[in-house]
């Protein structure tokens, strides 16, 4: 073969090495969704249970960053997912338990509960309407339906917290629940208001700006 | 055929053009610009653009006329051999009066956009310090609305009715409107489309900007300033309704939001930076 031949059979190999990359990388994009996770369906109607950790686990790409997790009704399942799935114009019970301390909210607007059956929210057990803004840890809001549920953040002087997702019921923490109707079917999205990451500028970066953390979607089916 | 001859042909041609699409343009698809006529303010901008439009109709269809004219006089028509033309001079006349127009035509633009600023704003953040305050359509004073933007919502508070905040937004019709506009964290703009309002949300600064309001009328919010992951989200709906619905809906958002009320800081042009926390 040629020089010129050689010259010309690298070049188209090269080039098609080339496009099949891009091409596995545009492929692969498209096809990784995010994991979800579907509300349960039981006797007292349809339930959706997260949690709240100061930090994810060890073994995720973030270890220090702050994140929501999917878990069960006893808090011993989790899953590292931030799309949650429920029915279309439904009731859905939410219990979030949350093991993070308070940040304390930039708007103490996001202090009080709304969107909710009631307009009320129940805090380990207690009906209220909100909490005091400034022991805030987080907040769970659908801005789309005008949803916010602020979480109270454990104490600082709490003996058994926990530091890293998995967490255990025993460890110190808040619970919090609260009752909504479901929009429409439709992709919604959610985030926290608290300015929750730390060692990011004013709290708002890292984990604030990356779906899969302190923000995802509400898949209504 | 002379030299002459194409330039009279070229002007005939673009009078012709100008004559035919300039009132088309005014009176055809001047009417349908944005941001339409959902306020005093929104109109003026469609005026404005009509104007601007109009103006520079003339200014295209010469360049289009002129182009299309000599690619069909100056066609090569025996192709079978291709030369080069001969090489292009300067017209100082061309050149002279192509500058004498555009140039009063950038003026009076420039005089014109001036004028129409300084009458009303035209919708757009002035800064704290407003210069062109456009008077109530009944006197008195304006109702004062704060938009407060942060990531990834607005919410308005409302001075006048004991500061309380909420996330909804609707507004009185045939009301002067100023909007007290600021941020909590980054940079935002509020943009209510069809208002014609659009003003830059800066931490720290408040940006004042007015609407005259007209009849009832479905608005939407968009924030126009990348803030974020969810910039693209950050959105609503406004409305504009009779003056008592609206009083009513002031009275129903000011209970609902009480218990937020009594938490939130003193009414202020800005929050910045307290209540600013800690990350963490």
């Amino acid at each position: 073969m040629s020089a010129t031949g050689k010259r010309i059979l690298w070049t188209t190999a090269l080039a098609a090495i080339v496009c099949v990359a891009i091409g596995l990388y545009i492929g692969l994009y498209l096809v990784n969704v995010p994991g979800s996770s579907a509300a349960v369906q039981t006797s007292s109607g349809t339930n959706l249970y997260l949690a709240t950790v100061p930090a994810a686990a060890l073994n995720d790409p973030h270890p220090t960053w702050v994140s929501y997790y999917a878990v069960d009704a006893g808090a011993t399942n989790w899953r590292h997912v931030t799309t949650y799935t429920v029915p279309a114009n439904t009731l859905v019970h939410v219990t979030i338990y949350n093991f993070d301390s308070p940040s304390g909210l930039r708007n103490p607007w996001f202090g009080q509960s709304s969107g909710t059956v009631g307009g009320v929210m129940t805090l380990d057990g207690k009906t209220m309407k909100g909490i005091d803004p400034d022991n805030a840890s987080h907040v769970f809001s659908i801005p789309q339906i005008g949803l916010v549920i602020p979480l109270d953040g454990i104490a600082a002087t709490a003996k058994n917290p926990c530091s890293n997702a998995p967490c255990s019921l025993s460890n110190n923490h808040t619970t919090t629940t609260f009752t909504f109707r479901t929009p429409g079917k439709g992709l919604y999205r959610w985030q926290c208001f608290v300015p929750c990451a730390a060692g990011y500028i004013a709290g708002f970066g890292g984990p604030m700006q990356t779906v899969g953390y302190m923000d995802g979607f509400i898949k209504v089916v | 055929m002379e030299e002459t001859h194409h330039w009279r042909n070229i002007v005939v041609l673009w009078l012709v053009a100008s004559l035919i699409m300039t009132p088309i343009v005014i009176f055809v698809i001047g009417p349908g610009l944005p941001p339409g006529n959902g306020s005093v303010e929104a109109s003026g901008q469609v005026t404005d653009n009509t104007v601007l439009l109009a103006t520079a109709t003339p200014v295209a269809l010469a360049v289009l006329v002129y182009i299309a004219y000599a690619c069909w006089a100056f066609r090569e028509r025996t192709p079978e051999v291709v030369l080069d033309g001969p090489a292009i001079r300067g017209n100082s006349s061309v050149q002279f009066w192509w500058l004498i127009v555009t140039t009063t035509l950038v003026l009076f633009l420039a005089g014109y956009g001036t004028v129409r600023l300084l009458a009303d704003g035209s919708g757009g953040g002035q800064g704290p310090n407003p210069i062109a305050v456009p008077s109530a359509p009944n006197g008195g004073k304006p109702l004062v609305v704060q938009v407060v933007a942060q990531q990834w919502q607005f919410n308005y508070r409302f001075p006048g009715y004991g500061g309380f905040e909420t996330n909804q937004i609707e507004l009185p019709e045939n009301t002067l409107v100023q909007f007290n506009v600021t941020s909590l964290d980054v940079i935002h703009s509020f943009w209510a489309y069809e208002l014609g309002v659009k003003a830059d949300a800066n931490p720290g600064v408040n940006n004042v900007a007015y609407v005259t309001t007209k009849g009832p009328l479905l608005f939407h919010v968009r924030c126009a300033e990348l803030c974020g992951v969810w910039h693209g989200y950050m959105f609503d709906q406004g409305r504009v309704v009779p003056k008592a619905q609206f009083a009513a809906w002031i009275v129903q958002q000011k209970t609902k939001f009480a218990p937020a009320t009594k938490t939130l800081p003193p009414y202020s042009k800005t929050y910045f930076p307290q209540p600013l926390r800690r990350g963490g």
